[in-house]
């Protein structure tokens, strides 16, 4: 193994104190240490599984060198991952002589809390909004409050306080932002290029100096829990109790967090993150933006990576049926040697993916759609947001120059144990004229690529209906047919 | 703090009196963190922490319970059974003794708890929790209701029969008769803080239970029996809850209890909070009913004869399982007359956690039935269903008579529904949007305007009761206290506004402290919308005997007649001259008058014999009506509210902040009841939705996209309710009615309205699929 520093000391700032703490377990929480070490009870648990948002924080953290601060869920944030980050909470937002934030004060006036247990939540998400937008748009507020929950007030006053914030104070004078240059000067001083290792046996966390030095931990520890968001790691700790020691956290490894894009490749780091890979993608491959929209709420955005979501092989994560769709390559490496496959090869069975002991994913390879192609991705929920996949669908259609199908790749989740292709529908579609007899005639192959289950959130029935819908959706926009095809809660200007 | 010297002695009005917009009290509190909840309160050193251990089986005999790993786990300290419990095991709240603390010998539902185990951390209980061992004979189980016979099979508590007229023979004689079925789902409160108690031991007997609870006087009870001491030795206080919605009604029993019998017995304090999976699985839920309706009617659409059978999924227990049905029944009518009815309830059992209160009290599901008949009569006739509603609403002065022989005295869903098919623009939109659907090959819109009738009061006439303890001190400030509980509601600032009032001061005098069983006695759940109407009348009967003995001073001390002597805002005219209150207070004090009183207060004209379905268990009815537009996919079923139109009647209105945060509030919840909110239990009789991960809430992205909300502004109440204000906790639910109505239009839509869509709730993306399939294929054959 390489002679590398380690240090035995998790280092953050919380809200403005320097913490450095030693005794960290590797699933220690974030809201367990607010709240139990702490005493900071602002933050409240609500569910202990990223749905409710009712213990949002903010972690400001340095990004390609800009300190940036996003709102996460302290639930199923681990402590070990908080290594040169900001933990901002509710107690740090009202002046020290009482005075509201612009965000409470408006909360206040508009009516904006009833029980008020889900409050901080909101005030933090709101604040992450201010942030960085002073003048939201109804639909950016929206989105900023998929991942908050309130049972009492129908949201709307709480709406109308966001709409309102910029009338209680400018979101430059803000205390946070007027400490920018300071709170990153820290933070970049508290990167010293260290490896964390903090306990033995079932309170053993590592966390990486590189992604060398990751691959060199994991062939040291293959059995390791590799931990990047936590969105899903976090309910086995919570939920499950299950020990995840040692766990590798590679959330903060900047190598990770590269996205770029070059002869026609796009290539994303296994620890990009969705609000990361937001602009990216639905610039270059639009139909991405209205998906990770609706991966999650805000805060699992900031936090889940599209690595994680492949990693751990989930046949309801949203982003690898686009991206097989796509024909999309994923990367494994392990110590120093990497391999690739197509990334529908990755997905073996339910919840086995090919990755060996001591690999991990290390980026994901997606070709951009040709000109000229059509690529859709539409996800079926029963809540239009924050809300887990019933069923999945992503088509990527080229047609020749006569109208007819020269290639199709369509790929699902929620139809099957892993994200497959609908081969047999491909095979249904190739050569055909892209019309709508060829559509239907292909429906029935359906019944050859999947056989959907019945579970909490839709019928085997409703899947393979569905499912099946979307293809005719996905011909009815291509073709452009006359009127909407879908319902849209926001205008298209 | 002495705030008097800030008071304001020229004013012309208080700052915070009645028909004011006042914040939440806590509101500055809420946003900035520092309100505290239980589970924020600084816990004693040496706290201990409770887990309970849930039964892994739907129904079935306990035949070894093995918890040796469980007492051996790191941090354990005691581990509870039925069998360490020293007084009652029993937590039923209608005192039907079917609700066990713990599990004895027999589980009747999955998640229901059978031990306890107490350690040093939240986590180590937890841990350990998992390492029993119960081995179980299993039984056969029923879930659903489906299969079951509403007549036969076994009910958790006696069922209710309302009738009026001769059902049977009207439908019969009637030009016209349906027949049907409706599903309709049950819900999960997802209060935001969930259930928690704390348990501190005193001397002798003494216990204190923080606990999070709309009903503390029950805690306080079934505390005591589980115990097996007295009521006074134990105290029950609760701030406020992260939310209640009827899920704290009873539900909060078994967690005080447990902690309670554990503080006792280790002599330490001990914290109860379960993770929300327990709690969603372990606490009851609204009932889902199953709906059997037959109605005659004459061509024209007027009902003639209805009979219903309301069947719900009550689960194992009794818990209020009959007054929710009895409830259910009570509103079959929603705001129609009918001639002749014959409605049946059926609590039946279930192996599912016994379903409790919830915002509505079955209120909802039997308003449902009445409008799935006003739509199924429209389909019939070929009319406008808001045509047929009309035709069949309470008159004024005749055909006001309802199916439990009340006399319905205060209707004004006339002149809602017409305001609001004004405001709406009702009956254009609906054109427009058959011009839409014409044109519209995958969309389809629909529209619904619905009304709510709903009754005010406890159909147990006895918990129309209620106390209020207020001090005035001698710096004139004013000490609160009263049985309602603080759920979000905004109760305490309501009842505080109604004392400010009274006294002619400001709202910042008035200091609203906790509930405690300590300070107010035998109080009843805040529930059933009650809250105001009883706590505040009975504040303001307390604040009325301390003003009554300082006019009685005043008079005797200046030699002015009473009628002289007026309480003006912050100070007193007695005759020629002005004082401030305070120094009113003050003389008085010094004189030995008492400034301290306990008020009460008894809702009148109430009356209820069940046995005969006949009386006036409703005080008043409150008044309601919303229109609502959609748009559904037809490919997958997926919709969005388009708009949303409100008119809501609160009387004249303590606070209309408050009231229309209930009122928008209570609409998202019950449209999150009838759409995407779905309980679903698998083949093994398990609840799989039991987190917000699968169990969806509404966001602030489903709200309708248009919403527009108004309060009736000239409503008032005819009753002499406190300042002729109505109550607003449960109608405002209903009007989420209009969704599942502009859904099933939507549906309608694709088989050009010629069948009735029969869509059930909750009306999932899934549900609106299957039902235009099924409306396109009847359309075709």
């Amino acid at each position: 193994m390489a002679n590398i520093k380690t240090r035995a000391e998790i280092r953050f700032i919380l809200n403005g104190e320097d913490i450095a703490l030693t005794d960290v377990a590797p699933d220690e929480t974030l809201l367990d240490y607010l709240r139990l070490r702490r005493s900071l009870t602002g933050t409240k648990e609500g569910c202990a599984e990223g749905d409710c948002g009712a213990c949002t924080v903010l972690v400001g953290r340095l990004a390609a060198g800009k300190l940036v601060y996003e709102g996460v869920n302290a639930c199923i944030r681990f402590l070990g991952s908080l290594d040169g980050c900001h933990v901002v909470t509710i107690e740090h937002l009202a002046a020290r002589d009482g005075r509201l934030h612009p965000v409470q004060q408006a909360m206040v006036d508009f009516h904006g809390s009833q029980c008020g247990f889900c409050t901080p939540g909101f005030v933090m998400s709101l604040y992450a909004l201010w942030m960085r937008s002073p003048e939201p748009t109804n639909a950016e507020i929206e989105k900023a409050l998929q991942g908050n929950l309130c049972r009492c007030t129908g949201y709307e006053a709480i709406v109308r306080a966001a709409q309102a914030v910029s009338n209680y104070g400018k979101a430059a004078e803000d205390p946070l932002n007027a400490e920018r240059k300071a709170i990153a000067a820290k933070l970049a001083a508290l990167r010293d290029g260290t490896r964390i290792e903090i306990g033995e046996d079932r309170r053993r966390l590592i966390v990486p100096a590189s992604v060398d030095d990751l691959a060199n931990v994991l062939e040291a520890e293959p059995k390791a829990t590799i931990v990047a968001g936590s969105t899903d790691v976090g309910l086995w700790v919570t939920k499950f109790m299950r020990e995840i020691a040692p766990a590798v956290f590679i959330g903060g490894l900047d190598e990770l967090k590269e996205i770029s894009e070059a002869e026609g490749t796009i290539r994303i780091g296994a620890g990009v993150t969705y609000s990361e890979a937001f602009a990216f993608l639905s610039k270059r491959i639009p139909a991405f933006g209205p998906l990770i929209d609706r991966i999650g709420g805000d805060q699992v955005r900031n936090m889940g990576t599209i690595g994680g979501n492949i990693a751990n092989g989930s046949p309801i994560g949203d982003t690898p049926p686009p991206l097989i769709a796509l024909g999309s390559t994923v990367v494994l490496r392990k110590g120093s040697k990497r391999r690739e496959m197509p990334l529908e090869e990755f997905f073996i069975a339910y919840g086995k993916q090919d990755r060996r002991p001591g690999e991990f994913v290390e980026a994901v390879e997606v070709p951009l759609p040709a000109k000229g192609s059509q690529f859709a991705v539409y996800k079926i929920t029963k809540r239009r947001d924050e809300d887990i996949t019933a069923t999945l669908g992503a088509f990527y259609l080229k047609l020749a120059q006569d109208g007819t199908v020269a290639s199709i790749r369509i790929a699902y989740g929620g139809m099957a144990a892993t994200p497959k292709r609908a081969k047999a529908v491909e095979a249904a579609l190739a050569g055909k004229p892209w019309n709508e007899e060829t559509i239907e005639a292909a429906l029935p192959a359906y019944g050859e690529d999947f056989a959907p289950i019945t579970d909490m959130r839709a019928s085997a029935e409703y899947r393979a209906l569905a499912g099946r819908n979307l293809l005719r959706r996905f011909y009815l926009e291509t073709a452009g047919a006359e009127g909407p095809v879908q319902v849209s809660r926001y205008e298209v200007a | 703090m002495n705030k008097h010297a800030a008071l304001d002695l020229k004013a012309e009005k208080i700052t915070g009196g009645v028909a004011t917009e006042q914040r939440h009290d806590s509101a500055h509190k809420h946003v900035s963190g520092q309100a505290l909840y239980i589970d924020d309160i600084a816990e004693p050193a040496g706290t201990l922490h409770g887990c309970l251990g849930l039964s892994t089986v739907t129904h079935g005999k306990i035949i070894s319970m093995d918890l040796s790993a469980v007492r051996a786990a790191p941090g354990v300290v005691d581990v509870l059974t039925a069998k360490d419990i020293p007084g009652e095991n029993d937590i039923s709240p209608t005192g039907r003794d079917d609700e066990p603390v713990l599990a004895a010998d027999q589980v009747q539902f999955f998640g229901q708890p059978i031990f306890c185990v107490i350690a040093r951390t939240r986590e180590e209980a937890r841990r350990a929790c998992r390492l029993a061992k119960v081995d179980y004979e299993e039984r056969p189980f029923v879930i659903d209701v489906g299969g079951l016979d509403p007549k036969k099979d076994k009910l958790v508590t006696p069922p209710l029969t309302l009738k009026r007229g001769n059902a049977a023979e009207a439908i019969a004689k009637a030009p016209r008769r349906i027949k049907g079925k409706m599903r309709v789902g049950g819900q999960e409160h997802f209060y935001l803080e969930g259930h928690i108690a704390m348990a501190i031991p005193g001397e002798d007997q003494d216990v204190t239970v923080y606990s999070s609870t709309q009903h503390p006087s029950e805690v306080q009870h079934m505390v005591a029996h589980a115990l097996g001491v007295s009521s006074h030795a134990v105290t029950v206080e609760v701030r406020r809850m992260g939310g209640g919605f009827g899920g704290k009604e009873t539900q909060g029993n078994q967690f005080a209890a447990l902690a309670a019998i554990a503080a006792k017995r280790l002599g330490r304090a001990v914290k109860i909070r379960p993770d929300r999976d327990d709690d969603m699985t372990a606490t009851g839920k609204r009932h889902d009913f199953m709906i059997d309706y037959e109605v005659g009617f004459d061509d024209e659409g007027k009902i003639l004869g209805v009979d219903y059978i309301y069947a719900a999924r009550c689960g194992f227990s009794s818990d209020l399982s009959g007054p929710v049905t009895d409830r259910a029944l009570f509103h079959c009518d929603n705001a129609y007359y009918f001639p002749a009815v014959h409605a049946q309830s059926a609590p039946l059992y279930t192996n599912t956690v016994s379903n409790t209160a919830f915002r509505g009290f079955g209120g909802p599901q039997g308003m449902i039935g009445a409008e799935r008949v006003i739509d199924e009569i429209a389909f019939a006739v070929g009319k406008d269903p808001l045509e047929i509603r009309k035709k069949n609403f309470y008159g004024v002065r005749d055909r006001n008579v309802t199916p439990y022989h009340q006399t319905v005295e205060d209707n004004v869903v006339h002149r809602i529904i017409e305001e609001l098919e004004a405001s709406s623009d009702y009956h254009r939109r609906r054109r427009v949007i058959a011009a839409f659907n014409n044109n519209s090959r995958i969309i389809k819109r629909g529209i619904a305007l619905t009304p709510v009738k709903f009754g005010i009061s406890f159909t147990a006439t006895h918990f129309n009761q209620a106390g209020a303890l207020v001090h005035v001190y001698t710096d004139g400030s004013v000490h609160l206290n009263h049985g309602g509980t603080e759920m979000g509601q905004g109760l305490y600032v309501k009842v505080a506004q109604v004392v400010a009032e009274e006294f002619q001061i400001d709202l910042n005098q008035v200091k609203i402290t906790a509930t405690t069983t300590g300070k107010v006695p035998n109080t009843s759940a805040t529930a059933a919308s009650s809250g105001s109407d009883l706590n505040g009348m009975a504040a303001q009967n307390a604040a009325r005997q301390i003003k009554g003995r300082l006019i009685d001073f005043a008079a005797d001390k200046y030699s002015v007649p009473q009628d002289q002597i007026v309480f003006l805002p912050n100070r007193v005219r007695v005759g020629n001259q002005e004082m401030p209150f305070v120094d009113l207070v003050k003389q008085a004090y010094m004189a030995r008058v008492q400034l301290s009183a306990a008020g009460f207060y008894k809702t009148p004209k109430i009356h209820w014999n069940r046995d005969k379905g006949e009386g006036h268990p409703f005080y008043y009815f409150a008044y309601g009506a919303s229109c609502s537009e959609v748009s559904i996919d037809t490919l997958t079923g997926e919709y969005v509210v388009e708009r949303t139109d409100i008119l809501h009647e609160t009387g004249r209105s303590l606070n209309r902040a408050i009231d229309l945060g209930q009122i928008e509030g209570g609409f998202i919840q019950g449209m999150g009841w009838l759409t995407t909110e779905e309980l679903w239990w698998d083949e093994k009789g398990r609840l799989r939705t039991h987190a917000p991960s699968t169990y969806k809430i509404p966001l602030a992205s489903d709200r309708p996209k248009i919403f527009n909300v108004a309060l009736a502004d000239w409503s008032e109440n005819r009753e002499a309710t406190v300042h002729r204000s109505k109550a607003v906790g449960e109608p405002p639910f209903m009007l989420a009615m209009s969704v599942l109505h502009a859904l099933s239009d939507a549906v309608a839509s694709v088989a050009d309205h010629k069948i009735c869509p029969r869509l059930d709730a909750p009306a999932t993306p899934e549900r609106v699929l299957m039902a235009v399939e099924r409306l396109k294929g009847a359309a075709r054959s």
